[in-house]
Protein backbone atom coordinates (compact mmCIF):
# COMPACT_ATOMS: atom_id res chain seq x y z
CA UNK A 1 0.00 0.00 0.00
CA UNK A 2 2.68 2.48 1.05
CA UNK A 3 4.75 1.46 -1.95
CA UNK A 4 1.87 2.37 -4.19
CA UNK A 5 1.42 5.68 -2.38
CA UNK A 6 5.12 6.48 -2.80
CA UNK A 7 4.86 5.81 -6.53
CA UNK A 8 1.76 7.98 -6.81
CA UNK A 9 3.17 10.89 -4.79
CA UNK A 10 6.52 10.59 -6.51
CA UNK A 11 5.06 10.77 -9.99
CA UNK A 12 2.78 13.67 -9.02
CA UNK A 13 5.70 15.58 -7.52
CA UNK A 14 7.77 14.94 -10.62
CA UNK A 15 4.99 16.21 -12.87
CA UNK A 16 4.49 19.27 -10.65
CA UNK A 17 8.18 20.10 -10.68
CA UNK A 18 8.84 19.49 -14.37
CA UNK A 19 5.53 20.50 -15.95
CA UNK A 20 3.12 22.39 -13.75
CA UNK A 21 5.52 24.76 -11.97
CA UNK A 22 7.07 26.31 -15.09
CA UNK A 23 3.73 26.70 -16.89
CA UNK A 24 2.05 27.99 -13.74
CA UNK A 25 4.85 30.46 -13.22
CA UNK A 26 4.30 31.83 -16.71
CA UNK A 27 0.62 32.42 -16.00
CA UNK A 28 1.49 34.01 -12.66
CA UNK A 29 4.10 36.35 -14.13
CA UNK A 30 1.84 37.33 -17.04
CA UNK A 31 -0.98 38.36 -14.70
CA UNK A 32 1.29 39.63 -11.90
CA UNK A 33 0.25 43.23 -12.45
CA UNK A 34 -3.32 42.46 -13.39
CA UNK A 35 -5.26 42.10 -16.60
CA UNK A 36 -4.27 45.41 -18.19
CA UNK A 37 -0.56 44.94 -18.88
CA UNK A 38 -1.36 41.49 -20.22
CA UNK A 39 -3.97 42.82 -22.57
CA UNK A 40 -1.71 45.67 -23.71
CA UNK A 41 1.10 43.22 -24.39
CA UNK A 42 -0.92 40.90 -26.59
CA UNK A 43 -3.04 43.49 -28.34
CA UNK A 44 -0.20 45.40 -29.96
CA UNK A 45 0.19 45.12 -33.72
CA UNK A 46 3.12 42.72 -33.82
CA UNK A 47 1.64 40.33 -31.30
CA UNK A 48 -1.70 40.19 -33.08
CA UNK A 49 0.06 39.66 -36.40
CA UNK A 50 2.17 36.86 -34.95
CA UNK A 51 -0.92 35.15 -33.57
CA UNK A 52 -2.71 35.54 -36.89
CA UNK A 53 0.25 34.14 -38.82
CA UNK A 54 0.55 31.15 -36.51
CA UNK A 55 -3.16 30.41 -36.84
CA UNK A 56 -3.09 30.86 -40.62
CA UNK A 57 -0.19 28.45 -40.99
CA UNK A 58 -1.87 25.96 -38.66
CA UNK A 59 -5.19 26.18 -40.50
CA UNK A 60 -3.52 25.28 -43.80
CA UNK A 61 -0.92 22.80 -42.55
CA UNK A 62 -3.34 20.71 -40.46
CA UNK A 63 -5.90 19.94 -43.22
CA UNK A 64 -3.14 19.21 -45.73
CA UNK A 65 -1.33 16.85 -43.38
CA UNK A 66 -4.65 15.25 -42.39
CA UNK A 67 -5.55 14.42 -45.98
CA UNK A 68 -2.04 13.31 -46.75
CA UNK A 69 -1.85 11.33 -43.51
CA UNK A 70 -4.99 9.34 -44.31
CA UNK A 71 -3.93 8.67 -47.91
CA UNK A 72 -0.46 7.71 -46.78
CA UNK A 73 -1.85 5.45 -44.06
CA UNK A 74 -4.13 3.73 -46.60
CA UNK A 75 -1.19 3.29 -48.96
CA UNK A 76 1.00 1.77 -46.24
CA UNK A 77 -1.66 -0.60 -44.91
CA UNK A 78 -3.78 -1.52 -47.92
CA UNK A 79 -1.36 -1.70 -50.81
CA UNK A 80 1.87 -3.46 -51.51
CA UNK A 81 4.23 -1.43 -53.60
CA UNK A 82 7.98 -1.30 -54.08
CA UNK A 83 9.61 1.09 -51.64
CA UNK A 84 6.81 0.72 -49.09
CA UNK A 85 9.32 0.17 -46.29
CA UNK A 86 11.09 3.34 -47.30
CA UNK A 87 7.85 5.37 -47.21
CA UNK A 88 7.05 3.93 -43.80
CA UNK A 89 10.46 4.94 -42.49
CA UNK A 90 10.41 8.36 -44.18
CA UNK A 91 7.17 9.27 -42.42
CA UNK A 92 9.03 9.05 -39.11
CA UNK A 93 11.88 11.25 -40.28
CA UNK A 94 10.39 14.51 -38.92
CA UNK A 95 10.14 12.86 -35.48
CA UNK A 96 13.80 11.88 -35.54
CA UNK A 97 15.25 14.97 -37.16
CA UNK A 98 15.88 18.13 -35.17
CA UNK A 99 13.66 20.95 -36.47
CA UNK A 100 16.77 23.09 -36.90
CA UNK A 101 18.10 20.58 -39.43
CA UNK A 102 14.74 20.74 -41.25
CA UNK A 103 15.07 24.51 -41.41
CA UNK A 104 18.60 24.23 -42.75
CA UNK A 105 17.47 21.73 -45.39
CA UNK A 106 14.72 24.07 -46.57
CA UNK A 107 17.22 26.90 -46.61
CA UNK A 108 19.51 24.84 -48.83
CA UNK A 109 16.65 24.00 -51.21
CA UNK A 110 14.97 27.38 -51.48
CA UNK A 111 17.80 29.78 -50.60
CA UNK A 112 19.40 32.13 -53.09
CA UNK A 113 21.98 29.49 -53.97
CA UNK A 114 19.61 26.55 -53.42
CA UNK A 115 18.27 24.04 -55.95
CA UNK A 116 14.86 25.60 -56.48
CA UNK A 117 15.56 29.09 -55.09
CA UNK A 118 16.85 30.84 -58.24
CA UNK A 119 14.17 29.33 -60.53
CA UNK A 120 11.37 30.24 -58.11
CA UNK A 121 12.56 33.78 -57.52
CA UNK A 122 12.90 34.12 -61.31
CA UNK A 123 9.14 33.43 -61.41
CA UNK A 124 8.47 35.88 -58.64
CA UNK A 125 7.81 33.29 -55.96
CA UNK A 126 9.37 33.92 -52.59
CA UNK A 127 9.65 30.94 -50.27
CA UNK A 128 12.24 31.84 -47.64
CA UNK A 129 11.44 34.70 -45.25
CA UNK A 130 7.84 34.49 -46.38
CA UNK A 131 4.62 32.59 -45.71
CA UNK A 132 5.39 29.61 -48.03
CA UNK A 133 8.65 28.85 -46.18
CA UNK A 134 6.96 28.98 -42.78
CA UNK A 135 4.19 26.73 -44.06
CA UNK A 136 6.64 24.20 -45.56
CA UNK A 137 8.66 24.04 -42.35
CA UNK A 138 5.53 23.61 -40.22
CA UNK A 139 4.11 20.92 -42.52
CA UNK A 140 7.39 19.03 -42.45
CA UNK A 141 7.64 18.80 -38.68
CA UNK A 142 3.93 18.01 -38.15
CA UNK A 143 3.64 15.38 -40.88
CA UNK A 144 3.92 12.05 -38.97
CA UNK A 145 1.15 12.41 -36.40
CA UNK A 146 -1.95 11.56 -38.44
CA UNK A 147 -0.18 8.71 -40.25
CA UNK A 148 1.09 7.21 -37.02
CA UNK A 149 -2.33 7.40 -35.33
CA UNK A 150 -4.28 6.05 -38.30
CA UNK A 151 -2.04 3.18 -39.45
CA UNK A 152 -2.51 0.83 -36.46
CA UNK A 153 -6.28 1.29 -36.54
CA UNK A 154 -6.44 0.64 -40.28
CA UNK A 155 -4.41 -2.53 -39.68
CA UNK A 156 -6.75 -3.60 -36.90
CA UNK A 157 -10.03 -3.11 -38.77
CA UNK A 158 -8.74 -5.08 -41.76
CA UNK A 159 -10.31 -5.05 -45.21
CA UNK A 160 -13.33 -7.30 -44.64
CA UNK A 161 -15.76 -4.46 -43.92
CA UNK A 162 -14.58 -2.65 -47.05
CA UNK A 163 -14.94 -5.83 -49.10
CA UNK A 164 -18.43 -6.33 -47.69
CA UNK A 165 -19.35 -2.78 -48.73
CA UNK A 166 -18.01 -3.48 -52.22
CA UNK A 167 -20.13 -6.62 -52.64
CA UNK A 168 -23.13 -4.58 -51.50
CA UNK A 169 -22.52 -2.21 -54.39
CA UNK A 170 -20.57 0.64 -52.77
CA UNK A 171 -17.94 2.35 -54.90
CA UNK A 172 -14.48 3.07 -53.52
CA UNK A 173 -15.28 6.59 -52.36
CA UNK A 174 -18.61 5.64 -50.79
CA UNK A 175 -16.85 2.81 -48.97
CA UNK A 176 -14.20 5.21 -47.71
CA UNK A 177 -16.73 7.79 -46.57
CA UNK A 178 -19.24 5.43 -44.97
CA UNK A 179 -17.08 2.55 -43.73
CA UNK A 180 -13.37 3.38 -43.46
CA UNK A 181 -13.60 6.97 -42.24
CA UNK A 182 -16.08 6.29 -39.40
CA UNK A 183 -13.96 3.32 -38.32
CA UNK A 184 -10.82 5.45 -37.96
CA UNK A 185 -12.51 8.66 -36.82
CA UNK A 186 -11.28 8.71 -33.22
CA UNK A 187 -7.67 7.97 -34.08
CA UNK A 188 -7.91 10.50 -36.88
CA UNK A 189 -9.24 13.16 -34.51
CA UNK A 190 -6.46 12.36 -32.06
CA UNK A 191 -3.90 12.68 -34.85
CA UNK A 192 -5.39 16.04 -35.88
CA UNK A 193 -5.13 17.35 -32.31
CA UNK A 194 -1.49 16.29 -32.05
CA UNK A 195 -0.73 17.83 -35.45
CA UNK A 196 -2.39 21.07 -34.39
CA UNK A 197 -0.39 21.23 -31.17
CA UNK A 198 2.83 20.63 -33.07
CA UNK A 199 2.00 23.33 -35.66
CA UNK A 200 1.19 25.92 -32.99
CA UNK A 201 4.37 25.23 -31.05
CA UNK A 202 6.85 24.88 -33.90
CA UNK A 203 9.93 27.03 -33.39
CA UNK A 204 13.24 25.63 -34.59
CA UNK A 205 12.59 25.02 -38.28
CA UNK A 206 10.48 28.16 -38.66
CA UNK A 207 13.13 30.24 -36.90
CA UNK A 208 15.58 29.48 -39.71
CA UNK A 209 13.31 29.95 -42.73
CA UNK A 210 11.05 32.80 -41.61
CA UNK A 211 13.61 35.46 -40.81
CA UNK A 212 11.38 36.49 -37.91
CA UNK A 213 10.60 39.97 -39.17
CA UNK A 214 8.27 41.56 -36.61
CA UNK A 215 4.83 42.29 -37.99
CA UNK A 216 5.57 40.30 -41.18
CA UNK A 217 7.11 36.84 -40.83
CA UNK A 218 7.15 36.45 -37.08
CA UNK A 219 5.14 33.56 -35.63
CA UNK A 220 3.90 33.53 -32.07
CA UNK A 221 6.76 31.37 -30.77
CA UNK A 222 9.23 33.71 -32.43
CA UNK A 223 7.42 36.71 -30.95
CA UNK A 224 7.96 35.20 -27.50
CA UNK A 225 11.65 34.80 -28.15
CA UNK A 226 12.06 38.27 -29.64
CA UNK A 227 10.23 39.94 -26.73
CA UNK A 228 12.39 38.04 -24.28
CA UNK A 229 15.58 39.09 -26.03
CA UNK A 230 14.37 42.72 -26.02
CA UNK A 231 13.84 42.60 -22.25
CA UNK A 232 10.08 42.96 -22.80
CA UNK A 233 9.27 40.39 -20.16
CA UNK A 234 5.58 41.17 -19.88
CA UNK A 235 5.23 40.76 -23.65
CA UNK A 236 7.11 37.48 -23.59
CA UNK A 237 5.03 36.12 -20.71
CA UNK A 238 1.77 37.31 -22.21
CA UNK A 239 2.46 35.67 -25.59
CA UNK A 240 3.60 32.53 -23.79
CA UNK A 241 0.31 32.44 -21.96
CA UNK A 242 -1.48 32.71 -25.28
CA UNK A 243 0.50 29.74 -26.65
CA UNK A 244 -0.01 27.76 -23.48
CA UNK A 245 -3.74 28.50 -23.58
CA UNK A 246 -3.96 27.21 -27.14
CA UNK A 247 -1.98 24.11 -26.13
CA UNK A 248 -4.21 23.51 -23.13
CA UNK A 249 -7.28 23.89 -25.33
CA UNK A 250 -5.98 21.20 -27.70
CA UNK A 251 -5.11 19.01 -24.70
CA UNK A 252 -8.66 19.34 -23.39
CA UNK A 253 -9.96 18.34 -26.82
CA UNK A 254 -7.57 15.39 -26.75
CA UNK A 255 -8.67 14.10 -23.37
CA UNK A 256 -12.27 14.53 -24.42
CA UNK A 257 -11.56 12.31 -27.41
CA UNK A 258 -9.45 9.70 -25.70
CA UNK A 259 -11.93 7.97 -23.38
CA UNK A 260 -14.48 7.80 -26.18
CA UNK A 261 -11.90 6.14 -28.34
CA UNK A 262 -11.27 3.57 -25.63
CA UNK A 263 -14.96 2.91 -25.16
CA UNK A 264 -15.24 2.47 -28.89
CA UNK A 265 -12.30 0.07 -28.86
CA UNK A 266 -13.81 -2.05 -26.09
CA UNK A 267 -17.11 -2.30 -27.87
CA UNK A 268 -15.61 -3.89 -30.98
CA UNK A 269 -15.87 -7.67 -31.03
CA UNK B 1 -26.56 -21.92 -65.35
CA UNK B 2 -26.55 -19.28 -62.63
CA UNK B 3 -22.81 -19.44 -62.06
CA UNK B 4 -20.07 -20.88 -64.16
CA UNK B 5 -16.33 -20.85 -63.60
CA UNK B 6 -14.27 -21.99 -66.56
CA UNK B 7 -10.62 -23.10 -66.24
CA UNK B 8 -9.94 -20.68 -63.39
CA UNK B 9 -6.37 -20.48 -62.13
CA UNK B 10 -5.20 -18.30 -59.25
CA UNK B 11 -1.74 -18.07 -57.73
CA UNK B 12 -0.53 -16.27 -54.62
CA UNK B 13 3.21 -16.00 -55.24
CA UNK B 14 4.38 -19.59 -55.65
CA UNK B 15 1.27 -21.07 -54.10
CA UNK B 16 -1.30 -22.31 -56.60
CA UNK B 17 -4.65 -21.69 -54.90
CA UNK B 18 -6.79 -22.68 -57.89
CA UNK B 19 -5.48 -24.93 -60.62
CA UNK B 20 -7.65 -24.99 -63.76
CA UNK B 21 -10.94 -25.18 -61.86
CA UNK B 22 -14.26 -25.46 -63.69
CA UNK B 23 -17.65 -25.66 -62.01
CA UNK B 24 -21.26 -25.07 -63.01
CA UNK B 25 -23.95 -24.13 -60.53
CA UNK B 26 -27.58 -24.55 -61.43
CA UNK B 27 -29.98 -21.70 -60.95
CA UNK B 28 -31.83 -21.90 -57.62
CA UNK B 29 -29.59 -24.63 -56.24
CA UNK B 30 -27.74 -24.85 -52.95
CA UNK B 31 -24.17 -25.90 -53.67
CA UNK B 32 -21.39 -26.70 -51.23
CA UNK B 33 -17.69 -26.18 -51.87
CA UNK B 34 -16.18 -28.84 -49.62
CA UNK B 35 -12.52 -29.38 -48.90
CA UNK B 36 -9.77 -29.21 -46.30
CA UNK B 37 -8.19 -25.86 -45.47
CA UNK B 38 -5.92 -24.66 -48.24
CA UNK B 39 -7.90 -26.55 -50.87
CA UNK B 40 -8.88 -23.34 -52.66
CA UNK B 41 -12.59 -23.33 -51.84
CA UNK B 42 -12.65 -19.86 -50.28
CA UNK B 43 -10.48 -18.49 -53.08
CA UNK B 44 -12.93 -19.85 -55.66
CA UNK B 45 -15.79 -18.15 -53.81
CA UNK B 46 -13.87 -14.87 -53.74
CA UNK B 47 -13.08 -15.13 -57.45
CA UNK B 48 -16.79 -15.62 -58.16
CA UNK B 49 -17.58 -12.54 -56.03
CA UNK B 50 -14.88 -10.49 -57.75
CA UNK B 51 -12.91 -9.99 -54.52
CA UNK B 52 -9.98 -11.81 -56.15
CA UNK B 53 -9.02 -11.51 -59.79
CA UNK B 54 -8.27 -14.88 -61.46
CA UNK B 55 -4.92 -15.18 -63.23
CA UNK B 56 -6.60 -17.20 -65.98
CA UNK B 57 -10.05 -18.47 -66.81
CA UNK B 58 -13.53 -16.96 -66.97
CA UNK B 59 -16.47 -16.43 -64.64
CA UNK B 60 -20.09 -16.18 -65.80
CA UNK B 61 -22.94 -15.02 -63.58
CA UNK B 62 -26.50 -15.51 -64.87
CA UNK B 63 -25.08 -16.18 -68.32
CA UNK B 64 -23.17 -12.89 -68.44
CA UNK B 65 -19.41 -12.70 -68.64
CA UNK B 66 -18.25 -11.35 -65.26
CA UNK B 67 -14.51 -12.11 -65.31
CA UNK B 68 -13.39 -8.48 -65.38
CA UNK B 69 -16.41 -7.03 -63.58
CA UNK B 70 -15.90 -5.20 -60.27
CA UNK B 71 -17.59 -6.83 -57.25
CA UNK B 72 -20.02 -3.86 -57.08
CA UNK B 73 -21.49 -4.80 -60.45
CA UNK B 74 -21.85 -8.56 -60.08
CA UNK B 75 -25.17 -8.69 -58.25
CA UNK B 76 -23.66 -11.00 -55.68
CA UNK B 77 -24.42 -11.16 -51.97
CA UNK B 78 -21.47 -12.25 -49.84
CA UNK B 79 -21.46 -13.39 -46.22
CA UNK B 80 -17.99 -13.40 -44.73
CA UNK B 81 -16.71 -16.04 -42.36
CA UNK B 82 -16.55 -13.56 -39.50
CA UNK B 83 -19.54 -11.65 -40.92
CA UNK B 84 -17.63 -8.36 -41.39
CA UNK B 85 -20.34 -6.34 -39.62
CA UNK B 86 -20.10 -2.55 -39.97
CA UNK B 87 -19.25 -2.03 -36.32
CA UNK B 88 -20.13 1.64 -36.15
CA UNK B 89 -23.63 1.12 -37.57
CA UNK B 90 -26.74 -0.29 -35.96
CA UNK B 91 -28.19 -3.58 -37.13
CA UNK B 92 -30.82 -1.64 -39.04
CA UNK B 93 -28.23 0.54 -40.82
CA UNK B 94 -26.11 -2.50 -41.61
CA UNK B 95 -29.03 -4.16 -43.39
CA UNK B 96 -30.08 -0.90 -45.07
CA UNK B 97 -26.57 -0.17 -46.39
CA UNK B 98 -26.93 -1.83 -49.80
CA UNK B 99 -30.22 -0.01 -50.38
CA UNK B 100 -29.26 3.43 -49.06
CA UNK B 101 -26.16 3.64 -51.29
CA UNK B 102 -28.50 2.92 -54.21
CA UNK B 103 -30.50 5.96 -53.11
CA UNK B 104 -33.76 4.03 -52.84
CA UNK B 105 -36.68 5.99 -51.38
CA UNK B 106 -36.74 6.05 -47.55
CA UNK B 107 -40.11 4.35 -47.29
CA UNK B 108 -39.04 1.51 -49.54
CA UNK B 109 -35.84 0.98 -47.54
CA UNK B 110 -37.73 0.96 -44.27
CA UNK B 111 -40.20 -1.60 -45.58
CA UNK B 112 -37.56 -3.93 -46.99
CA UNK B 113 -35.26 -3.74 -43.94
CA UNK B 114 -38.24 -4.43 -41.69
CA UNK B 115 -39.17 -7.49 -43.75
CA UNK B 116 -35.62 -8.79 -43.78
CA UNK B 117 -35.12 -8.37 -40.03
CA UNK B 118 -38.38 -10.28 -39.59
CA UNK B 119 -37.13 -12.98 -41.92
CA UNK B 120 -33.84 -13.45 -40.05
CA UNK B 121 -35.61 -13.26 -36.68
CA UNK B 122 -33.96 -10.01 -35.61
CA UNK B 123 -37.06 -7.82 -35.56
CA UNK B 124 -36.81 -5.54 -32.53
CA UNK B 125 -32.99 -5.65 -32.49
CA UNK B 126 -32.58 -3.03 -35.22
CA UNK B 127 -31.26 -0.37 -32.83
CA UNK B 128 -28.52 -2.58 -31.41
CA UNK B 129 -24.92 -2.52 -32.52
CA UNK B 130 -23.28 -5.67 -33.91
CA UNK B 131 -21.13 -5.99 -30.79
CA UNK B 132 -24.33 -6.39 -28.75
CA UNK B 133 -25.41 -9.46 -30.74
CA UNK B 134 -24.55 -13.13 -30.25
CA UNK B 135 -22.58 -14.95 -32.92
CA UNK B 136 -25.67 -16.52 -34.44
CA UNK B 137 -27.53 -13.18 -34.50
CA UNK B 138 -24.56 -11.48 -36.11
CA UNK B 139 -24.50 -14.16 -38.76
CA UNK B 140 -28.20 -13.67 -39.52
CA UNK B 141 -27.68 -9.91 -39.68
CA UNK B 142 -24.89 -10.44 -42.22
CA UNK B 143 -27.25 -12.65 -44.21
CA UNK B 144 -30.02 -10.04 -44.17
CA UNK B 145 -27.53 -7.38 -45.23
CA UNK B 146 -26.35 -9.51 -48.16
CA UNK B 147 -29.95 -10.26 -49.21
CA UNK B 148 -31.17 -6.65 -49.06
CA UNK B 149 -30.13 -5.56 -52.57
CA UNK B 150 -31.80 -8.73 -53.95
CA UNK B 151 -28.69 -10.42 -55.31
CA UNK B 152 -28.98 -13.05 -58.02
CA UNK B 153 -26.43 -15.14 -56.22
CA UNK B 154 -25.64 -15.63 -52.53
CA UNK B 155 -22.14 -16.66 -51.50
CA UNK B 156 -21.40 -17.82 -47.95
CA UNK B 157 -17.84 -18.33 -46.71
CA UNK B 158 -17.74 -20.92 -43.91
CA UNK B 159 -21.12 -19.65 -42.68
CA UNK B 160 -21.21 -21.79 -39.55
CA UNK B 161 -17.49 -22.01 -38.87
CA UNK B 162 -17.33 -19.53 -36.00
CA UNK B 163 -20.40 -20.78 -34.10
CA UNK B 164 -20.71 -23.32 -31.32
CA UNK B 165 -22.10 -26.75 -32.16
CA UNK B 166 -25.71 -26.30 -31.03
CA UNK B 167 -26.22 -22.92 -32.74
CA UNK B 168 -24.62 -24.36 -35.83
CA UNK B 169 -27.19 -27.15 -36.13
CA UNK B 170 -30.09 -24.70 -35.57
CA UNK B 171 -28.77 -22.28 -38.16
CA UNK B 172 -28.28 -25.05 -40.69
CA UNK B 173 -31.93 -26.01 -40.54
CA UNK B 174 -32.92 -22.37 -40.63
CA UNK B 175 -30.76 -21.68 -43.68
CA UNK B 176 -32.26 -24.66 -45.47
CA UNK B 177 -35.80 -23.35 -44.83
CA UNK B 178 -34.74 -19.89 -45.93
CA UNK B 179 -33.29 -21.28 -49.14
CA UNK B 180 -36.52 -23.13 -49.91
CA UNK B 181 -38.47 -19.90 -49.43
CA UNK B 182 -36.16 -17.56 -51.35
CA UNK B 183 -34.72 -19.75 -54.12
CA UNK B 184 -31.64 -17.58 -54.47
CA UNK B 185 -28.81 -19.53 -56.06
CA UNK B 186 -26.49 -20.17 -53.14
CA UNK B 187 -22.93 -21.42 -52.82
CA UNK B 188 -21.42 -22.04 -49.41
CA UNK B 189 -17.91 -23.01 -48.41
CA UNK B 190 -17.36 -25.60 -45.70
CA UNK B 191 -14.76 -28.04 -44.45
CA UNK B 192 -17.45 -30.05 -42.62
CA UNK B 193 -18.63 -32.99 -44.74
CA UNK B 194 -21.71 -33.49 -42.59
CA UNK B 195 -22.78 -29.89 -43.19
CA UNK B 196 -22.31 -30.32 -46.94
CA UNK B 197 -24.19 -33.63 -47.03
CA UNK B 198 -27.08 -32.24 -44.99
CA UNK B 199 -27.61 -28.95 -46.81
CA UNK B 200 -26.41 -29.11 -50.38
CA UNK B 201 -28.16 -30.28 -53.56
CA UNK B 202 -24.76 -30.56 -55.12
CA UNK B 203 -21.29 -30.83 -53.60
CA UNK B 204 -18.02 -29.74 -55.19
CA UNK B 205 -15.14 -31.52 -53.47
CA UNK B 206 -11.88 -29.60 -53.71
CA UNK B 207 -8.34 -30.55 -52.81
CA UNK B 208 -5.07 -28.67 -53.43
CA UNK B 209 -6.66 -26.19 -55.78
CA UNK B 210 -8.37 -28.80 -57.94
CA UNK B 211 -11.91 -30.17 -58.20
CA UNK B 212 -11.96 -33.83 -57.22
CA UNK B 213 -15.64 -34.53 -57.84
CA UNK B 214 -18.96 -32.76 -58.35
CA UNK B 215 -22.01 -34.79 -57.38
CA UNK B 216 -25.21 -34.80 -55.34
CA UNK B 217 -24.64 -35.86 -51.69
CA UNK B 218 -25.85 -39.46 -52.04
CA UNK B 219 -23.77 -40.16 -55.13
CA UNK B 220 -20.74 -38.57 -53.54
CA UNK B 221 -21.02 -40.82 -50.51
CA UNK B 222 -21.84 -44.03 -52.37
CA UNK B 223 -19.74 -43.57 -55.49
CA UNK B 224 -16.73 -41.43 -54.59
CA UNK B 225 -14.55 -40.77 -57.61
CA UNK B 226 -11.25 -41.41 -55.91
CA UNK B 227 -9.47 -42.15 -52.66
CA UNK B 228 -9.45 -38.52 -51.57
CA UNK B 229 -13.20 -38.13 -51.86
CA UNK B 230 -13.77 -41.52 -50.24
CA UNK B 231 -11.64 -40.58 -47.24
CA UNK B 232 -12.80 -36.97 -46.96
CA UNK B 233 -16.55 -37.54 -47.23
CA UNK B 234 -17.21 -39.66 -44.19
CA UNK B 235 -15.06 -41.97 -42.07
CA UNK B 236 -13.27 -44.85 -43.74
CA UNK B 237 -11.05 -47.90 -43.13
CA UNK B 238 -8.28 -48.88 -45.48
CA UNK B 239 -7.70 -52.65 -45.73
CA UNK B 240 -4.99 -53.43 -48.22
CA UNK B 241 -6.19 -51.86 -51.48
CA UNK B 242 -9.83 -51.74 -50.39
CA UNK B 243 -11.70 -48.87 -48.68
CA UNK B 244 -14.54 -49.72 -46.32
CA UNK B 245 -16.96 -47.46 -44.46
CA UNK B 246 -17.22 -48.28 -40.71
CA UNK B 247 -20.92 -49.11 -41.05
CA UNK B 248 -20.23 -51.58 -43.88
CA UNK B 249 -18.50 -54.00 -41.54
CA UNK B 250 -20.28 -56.91 -39.79
CA UNK B 251 -19.11 -58.51 -36.55
CA UNK B 252 -19.92 -62.03 -35.34
CA UNK B 253 -18.83 -64.51 -32.70
CA UNK B 254 -18.46 -67.45 -35.13
CA UNK B 255 -16.03 -67.59 -38.05
CA UNK B 256 -17.23 -68.55 -41.52
CA UNK B 257 -15.36 -68.80 -44.79
CA UNK B 258 -15.04 -65.08 -45.51
CA UNK B 259 -14.37 -63.67 -42.04
CA UNK B 260 -11.15 -62.51 -40.40
CA UNK B 261 -10.32 -62.70 -36.72
CA UNK B 262 -9.89 -59.49 -34.75
CA UNK B 263 -9.57 -58.35 -31.15
CA UNK B 264 -11.68 -55.56 -29.67
CA UNK B 265 -9.63 -52.68 -28.27
CA UNK B 266 -12.36 -50.31 -27.24
CA UNK B 267 -16.13 -49.95 -27.29
CA UNK B 268 -17.62 -46.45 -27.25
CA UNK B 269 -21.35 -45.98 -26.80
CA UNK B 270 -22.70 -42.71 -28.27
CA UNK B 271 -26.44 -42.92 -27.82
CA UNK B 272 -27.88 -44.59 -30.89
CA UNK B 273 -24.47 -45.43 -32.28
CA UNK B 274 -21.78 -47.70 -30.91
CA UNK B 275 -18.21 -47.45 -32.16
CA UNK B 276 -15.86 -50.40 -31.91
CA UNK B 277 -12.10 -50.19 -32.45
CA UNK B 278 -10.52 -53.49 -33.52
CA UNK B 279 -7.09 -54.90 -34.36
CA UNK B 280 -7.11 -57.64 -36.99
CA UNK B 281 -4.88 -60.74 -36.72
CA UNK B 282 -2.55 -59.19 -39.33
CA UNK B 283 -2.19 -56.04 -37.22
CA UNK B 284 -4.51 -53.77 -39.31
CA UNK B 285 -6.71 -51.46 -37.30
CA UNK B 286 -10.42 -51.13 -37.96
CA UNK B 287 -13.16 -48.76 -36.87
CA UNK B 288 -16.66 -50.18 -36.92
CA UNK B 289 -20.01 -48.43 -36.45
CA UNK B 290 -22.95 -50.48 -35.14
CA UNK B 291 -26.40 -49.51 -33.97
CA UNK B 292 -26.91 -49.82 -30.24
CA UNK B 293 -29.20 -52.83 -30.68
CA UNK B 294 -26.65 -54.68 -32.83
CA UNK B 295 -23.94 -54.01 -30.29
CA UNK B 296 -26.12 -55.08 -27.34
CA UNK B 297 -27.03 -58.32 -29.06
CA UNK B 298 -23.36 -59.19 -29.57
CA UNK B 299 -22.45 -58.24 -25.97
CA UNK B 300 -19.12 -56.77 -27.05
CA UNK B 301 -16.35 -56.04 -24.56
CA UNK B 302 -12.78 -54.91 -24.94
CA UNK B 303 -10.39 -57.85 -25.20
CA UNK B 304 -13.00 -60.09 -26.89
CA UNK B 305 -12.17 -61.91 -30.10
CA UNK B 306 -14.69 -61.36 -32.90
CA UNK B 307 -14.95 -62.29 -36.58
CA UNK B 308 -15.11 -59.53 -39.16
CA UNK B 309 -16.75 -59.46 -42.57
CA UNK B 310 -16.99 -56.48 -44.92
CA UNK B 311 -20.37 -55.97 -46.54
CA UNK B 312 -19.31 -53.41 -49.16
CA UNK B 313 -15.93 -52.10 -50.18
CA UNK B 314 -14.40 -49.95 -52.89
CA UNK B 315 -11.12 -50.33 -54.73
CA UNK B 316 -9.73 -47.44 -56.78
Amino acid sequence: MTGRRVIRLGSLAYLALILVAPVGLIFWRAFEHGWHPFWAAISNHDAVHALKLTLEVTLVAVPLNTVFGVLCGLAIVRHRFPGMGLVNALVDLPMALSPVVVGMALYLLYGRQGWFGPWLSGHGVRVLFAYPGILLATMFVSLPFVVREVVPVLREIGIEQEEAAATLGARAFTTFRRITLPAIRWSLAYGVVLTTARCLGEFGAVAIVSGGIAGRTQTLTQYVQASYENFDQTGAYAASVLLAALAILTLILMTKLKPREEVHGNRGA
Amino acid sequence: MAIEARNVTKRFGDFVALDDVSIEVESGSLTALLGPSGSGKSTLLRVIAGLERADAGDVFISGKEATALAPQKRGVGFVFQHYAPFKHMTVWDNVAFGLSIRKRPKAEIAKRVGELLELVQLAGLGKRYPSQLSGGQRQRMALARALAPEPEVLLLDEPFGALDARVRVELREWLLRLHHEMHVTTIFVTHDQEEALELADSIVVMNRGRVEQIAPPRELYDLPANEFVMSFVGPVNKLGDAWVRPHDIELGHEPNGSTREAQIERVVRLGFETRVDLVRDDGERLHVQLTRDEADELELDSGDIVYVRTRRERVF
